[in-house]
């Protein structure tokens, strides 16, 4: 097989994607540290190597807009964001799924203002989880390009028929370079060939979109919209193993697993954290530890059974969220417990809080919190802030 | 009016067949614009600043009111710069 590696940072692993997906309209706009993605595909259509109607919006409400906009005549659309910028477009993600518009988004998962930051944690894609989008959060840059073509495989899927967005860590996959294997373009049309919706708008057929709905049909299209996300499990699962048959690697589904097979403690992770995690993982395996790792890869759809699968023979089960929902927990550790409390055997779980804002998840600080699951008890705290500075009588209490 | 049973008989998208300009909303209004062509000039602000496209320029260029559209919101009374239009109240 013609392999081509090209250093690219996971930015422009998005722009290699996009431009490979042939996406027919990218909605531009810029922001930190989300950028050099659309500006790297200004560059594929300046030099003439990527075919495409690049529109220059006026905010990312706007870019949203367009691509819901070009979804509906029946194209395949691609943007990108960060922040305050999938913030402003949040009320439009609503209408990307309710519309069935099915969407590829890369974001850039940067903190949220204020005070004012460009470094990473998972707050502002957490943030959308009940819009009706696909979730993906990567961990390499070649994860990105990959996860970018079967997003657009799984959303555009006749079953599914619902947005994707694709996450990168700020500064740890955008700005960091890596060798990424970049498919040949034939292959690439093989795995994604162009789809027609069924129900796009078409010249002179006279027809209205987004329609004003009585409370007798409403709560329908909301199901029908639930069960979009429902076949998207399976589908998000057919995606990687059809990619592997393709192309020689695949990604893990949506729970990948390191070394939890004979675990007596797991630690879930989103993100760049956990290529450090594996790290400490054999570090503590090697003193005789019985230390595992579990990645949430696709957070929308849930792995729901997977979760349970894991909770069922594990003896504690650690989170780590990357984002905080104020006034409960990390909305990954919700999610996770959730799951986990369906299931015949319930682990001890805990909350690990921490990387926010762009702050180092170092392997120092994940073998402390193996540590600590290792000795975890019935009846501890449920919450820790890792690496938060306190007044030092706090630090003596939980000492 | 179609009926659904159950929501496999719902359309995947909310797309509707009849398009808007099917939706007649003069019930809405409880005031209406009545335009005296007097010292009308033709500048048309009336036509740009209706938020319903419910001000037609006719044949002769004269601004109509769509009454089918209409809501009665007032505003190109309000923006008329002759005081051509005045809003009367619905009976």
């Amino acid at each position: 097989m013609m392999m081509t590696k090209v250093v690219m940072t996971g930015n422009y692993a998005q722009s290699y994607a996009a431009k490979l997906a042939r996406a027919q309209v990218v909605a531009a706009y810029p922001i930190t540290p989300q950028t050099s993605i659309v500006e790297k595909i200004a560059e594929f259509v300046a030099k003439g190597q990527f075919d495409t109607q690049y529109i220059k919006v006026e905010s990312e409400h706007s870019a949203m807009q367009a691509c819901i906009s070009e979804a509906a005549l029946g194209s395949r659309t691609y943007t990108a964001t960060s922040s305050q910028g999938l913030l402003l477009m949040h009320e439009l993600l609503f209408w990307a799924a309710g519309q069935r518009a099915p969407v590829v988004m890369g974001v850039v998962n940067r903190a949220v203002a204020p005070p004012w930051t460009i470094w990473t944690d998972h707050t502002d894609s957490m943030a959308q989880r009940d819009t009706g989008w696909i979730q993906y959060y990567c961990e390499s840059n070649q994860e990105v390009l990959d996860t970018v073509l079967q997003a657009y495989h799984v959303a555009e899927s006749t079953d599914v028929l619902l947005p994707a967005m694709v996450m990168e860590d700020a500064f740890f996959l955008s700005h960091t370079v890596e060798a990424v294997d970049v498919p040949p373009q034939e292959k690439v049309d093989g795995f994604i060939p162009p789809k027609r919706s069924p129900w796009i708008l078409e010249l002179g057929k006279e027809k209205k979109l987004g329609s004003f709905m009585m409370p007798d049909v409403y709560m329908e299209f909301r199901y029908n919209v639930a069960r979009g996300m429902m076949a998207a499990r399976k589908r998000v699962l057919e995606a990687d193993e059809e990619f592997e048959r393709r192309f020689g690697r695949n990604h893990g589904g949506l729970l990948p697993e390191y070394k939890c097979d004979d675990a007596d403690v797991v630690l879930m992770t989103i993100g760049t954290a956990s290529c450090t995690a594996r790290e400490v993982i054999d570090e503590m395996r090697r003193e005789g530890k019985k230390v595992g790792l579990a990645r949430m890869r696709v957070f929308r759809p849930f792995p729901q059974d997977e979760v349970q699968r894991l909770a069922s023979h594990v003896r504690a089960l650690g989170v780590l969220d990357r984002s905080w929902g104020f006034g409960f927990s990390g909305p990954l550790y919700t999610e996770v417990a959730g799951a986990a409390y369906q299931g015949r055997h319930k682990p001890l779980m805990k909350d690990y809080v921490t990387g926010i804002g762009g702050r180092d998840i170092t392997p120092p600080v994940l073998r402390g919190i193996f540590t600590d699951l290792l000795g975890l008890k019935e009846g501890a705290q449920e919450t820790d802030w890792v690496g938060l500075r306190r007044p030092e009588k706090e630090v003596l209490r939980n000492a | 009016m179609k009926t659904f049973k159950s929501y496999a008989d719902v359309p995947e998208a909310p797309l509707a067949d009849v398009p808007s300009s099917e939706e007649k909303t003069s019930g809405w209004r409880s005031n209406r614009p009545v335009v005296d062509l007097k010292n009308c000039t033709k500048c048309y602000l009336c036509w740009k600043y209706c938020p319903d496209v419910a001000i037609a320029i006719n044949g002769e260029g004269w601004p109509e009111v769509k009454y089918d559209y209409c809501k009665g919101c007032g505003i190109c009374a309000e923006e008329c710069a002759r005081d051509c239009i005045v809003m009367e109240k619905e009976v």
